[in-house]
């Protein structure tokens, strides 16, 4: 690991590098790219959630003056997707439609009404198929099958069995079940989608520029479904509203807009409507958690075992991994002896889900910290007390060979605890109001990547020329999150130079180094690591130049406050410039580059699918919610909320801040108000009104508190800090309605009809009861 | 039909044919090139539209720039004078009020509404001030904050 040389970056409350963009409004998204030569492209969407298309004739749309192109599933016969062993999808629908709203063709036109006029003459003929919207309904033997392939609509099932459950159960003193449910979410970024696409016929090049969070994948989805030479497409993403996973794999949308644009030989302009934005998901999947869990007396892990159903949509998409998670990441938290997992990802006829913030996690670690609370009350062991009895010691491989090498959820308990003052308010608050607590983890970037090709996990390029900028070339994607200032911190540190004279060039493949993404928290760890190694290979040039010029040896150059002299020597100090021309005089422009592998150790068990949660790193998070219930509405108010992550190092304190509160809120919506709502396979939530997460009015104080484990593998010491806490907001609510009201749920989000509903079952319940007696 | 609106935007005169349904945020983006105010949703829903209308925070997606004329329109674009960041876009930047940057420009221009006419805001002031601006990164505790710190440096 490289410490950080003298924190004059490292470590400080840095303002994003392109923040004044974002605030003056010069900030160019996408949809802001918009010319007077562009298309417009719209997409015609199936009517019917499962159907076998018949005929699509478009004769009547492509007479319509003013239209320009039209494509449909004829004009591309290749599927895409994400897991290259799972792709079968094609960006618009053959032969068969699987979910209202997809894809079945689309129109460029010279402008948006003729579009969507055009969209209205085509004429499809579809059979309509029985459609499965519950995974219980997909696997019913008389289900109508979704794919050829999958007979049983099972897209993937894993069982992982590790250690002896027989003797995990016989050491256990106490053996409680539970099965737990949590709704279907979508990330809901606030930018809709967007793509433009620009063909040039005479070279046969394509430009795509997206709000894609993988610029790379979708290039080699480009070059794979319009089967063009890859080195003939550039892929570019310009400032993107948020992802949240939504745009890690490559989306119809961006396909579809790469054909239209061959097709008319042009530019068009694709904006999708939020309701648009809303079917193509990709979001976390409606899961079924059953759980059961073996304690002794002092509340020690003896075993666990978890079933996992998720209802996965129509399409594979990310769906092998997600459900390949929920079982790995059980472990890497607590100390657990003996696991059995089993998983099972159905299709149904709804969109796709896919990657969501905390992927794979969130709905087991609801179900798991829920049940450990609940046995813990039954224990009579403080919530404290049942998670210090399981804590790791790092380093250490978990059971289904997972490195911890770094681990401060012990710290971040404490923290926690004395913040809220658990030990003196808890159970000592009015009536209707709780506190409850949960913990979490989360990788820091996947050590393996889903493409594996042998090439290091990330590569940064730096540039120092005669004016004595440094410019820093990266394929990593800032969508919002603040890596291209990490990036910026980074060659600061290393080169000891004012951040003023850095540059960071960002995604376009054109200039940038190739990039495997912005995806489960990858970035600041690997592309951190890479950026510096790139300025270190910049520094021993520039310290051999300065030891030149000082007739010194190049181990006694210290470079730091944009000055390099002999360390404990003499008086004579070089500036940064006059050792940039130094250092030029003996090659010109300097360029250098930084790549950042993991470690063969790091990348997981060798059972089928272990490389799944395999990381360099987990960050660890405890958090404790304060809440009122109010029992004639059953509306749950979140009073507050005390956080504590363990990120390693925070490279900038600013934006670790609001990684930790952005994420403690979003699973504060998931716990609170978040699902999606389909009828007969209609999205029913597809607007900001009908999707509900929480607006300022309802949003609480997060305080937060930042624990340093320093990582040995991460860059300075850093992990990563925008995911982990987000799976412990939604179990710490349910264990503090559990503490204000005595009401154990199971399922969320906790809206208030189901609120209301339970503690109308409650009171029926204590009612009988007093009869009966 | 088209008809001819004169109005102030950002300090500038304008003088425009726009049809009788042209939404102002349309008539922004494509006719004046404005692109700051940002379309989050299909209308009215997540305030990243936000403009100021004779000094008031109004959703552009859902106003008619017919209804525009003679007004005085203040976008984000208009915010900055020779480049100097106005108190409330410094307090977002320096203290992480924006993350990815798509709700901000609505975001500040609502809170710039509330600063002119309550220099001293409470929290609950500028909860409900900011209630129809959604934000999806930063759990909204950040913005408060900004809008805590821009509010103090204004007063001082």
């Amino acid at each position: 690991m490289t410490t950080p040389r003298t924190n004059t970056a490292a470590g400080s409350r840095a303002p994003l590098i392109d923040g004044i963009e974002k605030v003056t409004g010069q900030a160019i998204y996408t949809a802001d790219m918009e010319t007077e030569d562009c298309l417009i492209g719209r997409v015609l969407r199936s009517p019917v959630s499962h159907g076998r298309i018949v005929s699509i004739d478009v004769s009547k749309a492509a007479a319509l003056p003013g239209v320009v192109g039209i494509v449909t599933g004829d004009d591309c016969a290749l599927t895409y997707g994400v897991i290259p062993i799972a792709m079968n999808e094609y960006p618009m629908a053959r032969d068969k439609v699987r979910y209202r709203g997809e894809p079945v063709a689309a129109v460029a036109a010279i402008n948006a009404d003729i579009a969507a006029q055009a969209l209205d003459l085509i004429e499809l003929n579809i059979e309509k198929l029985p459609a499965n919207y519950e995974p219980s309904d997909s696997r019913r033997p008389d289900a109508a099958q979704l794919h050829d392939d999958k007979p049983g609509n099972l897209e993937r099932e894993v069982h992982h069995h590790f250690g002896d459950m027989a003797a995990g159960w016989a050491e256990a003193d106490l053996i409680r079940e539970g099965t737990f449910r949590g709704a279907e979410t979508n990330h809901a970024q606030l930018e809709p989608h967007a793509a433009l696409a620009e063909y040039d016929p005479e070279r046969e090049r394509l430009t795509l520029h997206s709000v894609s969070q993988v610029p790379f994948y979708v290039h080699l989805m480009l070059a794979r479904c319009m089967e063009m030479d890859s080195s003939r497409i550039r892929v570019v993403k310009p400032f993107v509203g948020g992802g949240f996973g939504a745009r890690t794999e490559t989306l119809n949308f961006e396909l579809i807009c790469g054909l239209l644009a061959r097709k008319c030989g042009g530019k068009v302009m694709m904006r999708l409507s939020r309701e648009e934005t809303f079917v193509t998901h990709r979001g976390r999947p409606d899961t079924e958690v059953r759980l059961k869990i073996g304690l002794t007396k002092t509340g020690k892990i003896t075993a666990v075992e978890c079933e996992v159903t998720m209802s996965g949509g129509a399409y594979a998409g990310y769906g092998l991994v997600s459900i390949l998670y929920a079982g790995a990441l059980l472990q890497g938290i607590y100390d657990i002896p003996n696991v059995k997992y089993d998983g099972y990802r159905v299709y149904t006829n709804h969109p796709p889900c896919g990657a969501m913030r905390g992927h794979g996690t969130v709905d087991v670690r609801h179900g798991f910290e829920s049940l450990l609370d609940r046995m813990a009350r039954e224990l009579g062991v403080d919530p404290f007390a049942v998670r210090r009895a399981n804590l790791l010691q790092a380093p250490m491989f978990t059971l289904n060979g997972l490195m911890v090498n770094s681990y401060g959820l012990g710290e971040c308990l404490d923290k926690v605890e004395a913040a809220s003052g658990w030990a003196e308010r808890r159970g000592k608050l009015p009536p209707g109001r709780g506190l409850g607590m949960a913990c979490s983890h989360y990788v820091s970037g996947a050590a393996k990547p889903v493409h594996w090709t042998g090439e290091p996990h990330a590569v940064v390029a730096m540039k120092l020329d005669f004016d004595g900028s440094v410019t820093v070339l990266t394929g990593a994607s800032d969508i919002g999150q603040g890596s291209t200032t990490i990036v910026a911190i980074a060659a600061a540190e290393i080169l000891g130079i004012d951040m003023g004279r850095v540059r960071v060039v960002t995604n376009d493949s054109a200039i940038t180094p190739k990039d495997n993404g912005s995806y489960s928290s990858r970035v600041t760890f690997m592309v951190g690591n890479a950026a510096i190694e790139a300025a270190k290979a910049l520094r021993v040039k520039l310290i051999n130049a300065a030891a030149k010029k000082l007739e010194a040896n190049p181990e006694d150059i210290e470079c730091e406050g944009e000055t390099f002299y002999v360390r404990g020597g003499s008086q004579s100090v070089l500036a940064f410039q006059d050792v940039v021309f130094a250092a030029l005089a003996e090659e010109g422009t300097i360029t250098v580059k930084g790549t950042f592998t993991t470690p063969i150790e790091a990348q997981g068990g060798k059972h089928r699918g272990g490389a799944v949660g395999s990381t360099m790193g987990f960050s660890y998070a405890a958090q404790v919610v304060e809440i009122e219930v109010d029992t004639d509405t059953g509306q749950i108010r979140i009073e507050k909320v005390w956080a504590a992550l363990d990120c390693g190092y925070a490279i900038n304190r600013l934006a670790v801040e609001g990684q930790i509160e952005g994420s403690v809120w979003m699973g504060m919506g998931q716990g609170m108000s978040e699902e999606t709502r389909y009828v007969d396979g209609l999205p029913a939530h597809a607007s900001f009104l009908d999707y509900r997460f929480p607006t300022i009015v309802e949003s609480p104080d997060i305080e937060v508190h930042i624990v340093e484990s320093i990582d040995p593998l991460g860059p300075f010491g850093a992990k990563e800090a925008g995911e982990g806490a987000l799976s412990g907001f939604p179990p710490a609510l349910v264990n503090a309605v559990a503490d204000a009201i005595g009401m154990e749920v199971d399922f969320l989000p906790l809206t208030p009809d189901r609120v209301m509903e339970e503690l109308i079952k409650m009171r029926r319940k204590a009612r009988r009861k007093e009869v009966s007696a | 039909m088209k008809r001819i609106i004169s109005l102030t935007i950002n300090g500038r005169k304008a003088e425009d044919a726009i049809s009788d349904n042209t939404l102002l945020i349309d008539y922004l983006r494509d006719q004046k090139h404005l692109t700051g105010a940002k379309k989050g949703c299909d209308g009215g829903e997540c305030g990243a539209c936000t403009v100021l209308i004779n000094g008031a925070a109004r959703p552009a997606c859902i106003t008619l720039a017919a209804t525009c004329d003679g007004a005085e329109i203040e976008t984000i674009e208009g915010q900055a004078r020779g480049g100097r960041l106005t108190a409330l876009q410094r307090a977002f930047h320096e203290n992480l009020g924006t993350q990815c940057g798509f709700c901000t420009p609505g975001m500040i221009l609502s809170a710039e509404a509330l600063l002119r006419h309550n220099p001293d805001p409470d929290d609950a002031e500028i909860r409900t001030a900011l209630g129809s601006n959604l934000c999806r990164c930063t759990g909204y505790t950040k913005i408060i904050a900004s809008v805590k710190v821009a509010a103090e440096e204004m007063r001082s």
